[in-house]
């Protein structure tokens, strides 16, 4: 029972799933192998991600912010001006018309920001496919304009209300409701996640986001960044940026996690960052890096941005980990809070709270560098979803 | 004779699930001790785990109370030791998902396991793809193959060939939890895995009442019986009483038809 294209990553990955679900992987990695191959299929993509999602997104040099900063020069890959308002769009589209391939007439989702629902019930509705997302109910409540949207699009939205009511459950139910219905549903994962091939799959239609700011920069900058910074939820948008670097072995990678209210209160979602509680374990299919109690139940995790809490990280960033060709750290909500402002009076750009991770670590990191050198940074998403919660969170200072 | 072939002498044979630990330890064990003295012919002990993917509303329910009743596999082991020790000799087979066994150290976990008395392991997120390190380290305790509605031929073939203990057969594209009525291809899809194998099929997943056992046990060596049994014993006053009444009435209905 062999695979069409590695299962694992090093010691992690894998297809942890019970058995009513292993055939519809196995369909799965052959539609996609299939579709790789397809010029039909590739131009199908290429043509929506340039006449529907407005690709390739800009590169924008962050002069003020450079300035301000006073190190490294600056460079924001714009996924937040993909259509839908952030990277997850790239994934969903190429997802959905596999799932056209295969005949298969409705799409399940999770999402924990609402990104990931807000760009499957876009691709659903383009293409024509039934959709369902869950998401939990404490994330409902904090991305309420997502959860509008996504009814608009056309699909049904089912909160979650079983065990902490947030991704990592929403993940449960979607999964639930695939092995249920699993002849002709699909599961449109959101992230570099879950069983194989779905890491894979999702960082190849995510890579679009690599190639293209490697050219970019290579226009705008004369030269290969020094340093690439995303933030790291799942995954996706860290894995599609850092593939278009992975090979020049001077460029350093850098994944920015959820530091929550900190590593020491517990209160977080850093996967590499806690060592008293991260464990390789087995969660949704794979094998990877999970925050986890002695007895092997998956902690509670906490975040101020949703798309950044879950307790498992891809299994292609644990092996980058490991073999230290990326190195991976956190910033914690009020760090991100306030790259968020930053980022909004420096430059004009309203980021996701789960990018603002990232600006964080540009923050911290910009000013330690070189005039000379240069970031560049994955703004994955726009903020807009994020309002009220940022309103709350800063209370009257906004 | 190990115990579960033992088990088999009279087919088609009856094999509740409960989880330790719901709605408390001293009851589940109480509990699973009446099954095995009133009619249950092997026992799923359930070990719970925070986010069980293949488990309906009942089982999903029930486990999350055993967690917040502060269940571990490390008492779940200790209970199994203490059913032994209360007498029960059928086989307890031991079900959960994968990463609390990893946490608590794989091989560990089987051979305290061993000790314990259990014996064989179903582990619902570890298809036979994965399934090489818990093979190699399981010694001669059944690590138990699922096979699905879902399964080709050529995976049926493949997996009932290296199949130990009995094939569990899950009845429906779906999670854990009772169906109105049994699926119509169930003889259909039976007959497909008895082409491919010589092994015991016990079918699961769906099957709620005395009167659907006994459908089923006249197609199959084992009825497997989980939701209704923790809804059942767990919504009763007298969760013992409840037991020894479940287990009976099962156990009767599938009497007449044990050869
Ligand atoms: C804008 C944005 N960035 C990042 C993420 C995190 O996901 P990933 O790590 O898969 O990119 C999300 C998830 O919802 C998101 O909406």
């Amino acid at each position: 029972m062999s695979t069409l294209l590695p299962p694992k990553f090093g010691p992690y990955g894998g297809r942890f799933v019970p058995e009513t679900l292993m055939p519809a992987l196995i369909e799965l990695e052959q539609a996609f192998v299939d579709a790789q191959k397809d010029k039909v299929f590739r131009n199908e993509f290429e043509g929506l991600l340039a006449s529907f999602v407005g690709r390739p997104t800009p590169l924008t040099y962050a002069k003020r912010l450079s300035e301000k900063l006073g190190g490294a020069q600056i460079y924001l890959k714009r996924e937040d001006l993909a259509h839908t308002g952030a990277h997850k769009i790239n994934n969903a589209l190429g997802q959905a018309l596999l799932v056209k391939r295969m005949g298969k007439k409705r799409v399940v989702a999770e999402t924990g920001a609402g990104q990931h629902g807000v760009a499957s019930a876009t691709a659903a509705a383009l293409l024509g496919l039934e959709c369902v997302v869950y998401m939990g109910s404490v994330d409902i409540a904090r991305q309420e304009p997502n959860v509008f949207r996504m009814k608009l699009l056309g699909a049904e939205v089912r909160p979650v209300e079983s065990g902490t009511k947030t991704l990592k459950d929403a993940i449960n139910e979607a999964i639930r409701d695939w092995v249920t219905n699993v002849r002709d549903t699909h599961y449109l994962l959101g992230s570099a996640l879950g069983p194989h091939p779905y890491p894979t799959i999702v960082r190849e239609f995510q890579s679009v986001i690599g190639i293209e700011a490697r050219e970019q920069m290579l226009r705008d900058a004369g030269r290969l960044p020094d340093t690439v910074i995303a933030c790291v939820g799942g995954g996706s948008n860290a894995i599609g940026v850092f593939s278009g670097f992975v090979d020049d072995e001077q460029v350093e990678l850098i994944g920015v996690e959820a530091g929550g209210s900190g590593i020491a209160s517990g209160k977080h979602a850093a996967r590499f960052g806690d060592a008293s509680k991260a464990r390789v374990g087995v969660i949704h299919g794979t094998r990877t890096y999970v925050l986890q109690d002695e007895d092997g139940q998956i902690a509670e995790t906490h975040s101020v941005s949703a798309g950044l809490d879950y307790a498992a990280v891809g299994p292609e960033h644990a092996m980058m980990r490991d073999n230290e060709r990326a190195f991976y750290t956190s910033a914690t909500d009020v760090e991100a809070l306030d790259a968020f402002q930053t980022l909004c009076h420096t430059e004009g750009i309203i980021p996701a709270l789960e990018s603002s991770h990232a600006v964080a670590e540009v923050i911290k990191r910009a000013p330690t560098m070189k005039k000379d050198q240069v970031i560049l940074v994955n703004l994955s998403g726009r903020g807009d979803k994020d309002l009220n919660t940022v309103i709350k969170e800063l209370g009257t200072n906004l | 004779m190990n115990r579960i072939e033992n088990a088999f002498k009279n087919k088609p044979i009856f094999m509740p699930y409960f989880p330790l630990g719901y709605p408390n330890l001293d009851t589940s064990i109480d509990v699973i001790e009446t099954l095995a003295k009133n009619g249950a012919d092997l026992i799923e002990v359930g070990i719970s785990f925070s986010d069980p993917l293949a488990d309906g509303p009942v089982i999903q329910k029930a486990t999350q109370i055993a967690l917040e009743q502060g269940i571990t596999v490390k008492k779940s082991l200790a209970a199994i030791a203490e059913l032994r020790n209360r007498g029960v000799t059928i086989p307890l087979i031991l079900m959960g998902y994968f990463n609390p066994m990893l946490a608590y150290g794989l091989e560990k976990f089987i051979q305290d396991a061993k000790e314990a008395g259990a014996d064989g392991f179903i582990v619902p997120d570890l298809p036979p793809e994965e399934a090489g390190e818990f093979q190699s380290l399981v010694g001669d305790l059944p690590l138990i193959q699922m096979l699905a509605p879902t399964s080709p031929n050529e995976r049926m073939e493949s997996i009932a060939r290296n199949a130990k203990g009995f094939i569990y057969l899950v009845s429906v594209t779906g999670v854990t939890g009772a169906r109105t009525s049994i699926s119509d291809g169930l003889g259909d899809l039976i007959a497909r895995v008895r082409e491919h194998t010589s092994a015991k099929v016990c079918v699961g997943f769906g099957i709620g009442t005395p009167e659907q056992a006994k459908q089923v046990g006249l197609l199959a060596d084992g009825v497997i019986v989980g939701s209704a049994c923790v809804k059942t014993i767990g919504s009763s006053e007298k969760p013992v009483e409840a037991a020894k009444q479940f287990a009976a009435e099962f156990r009767s209905a599938l009497q007449e038809l044990k050869k």
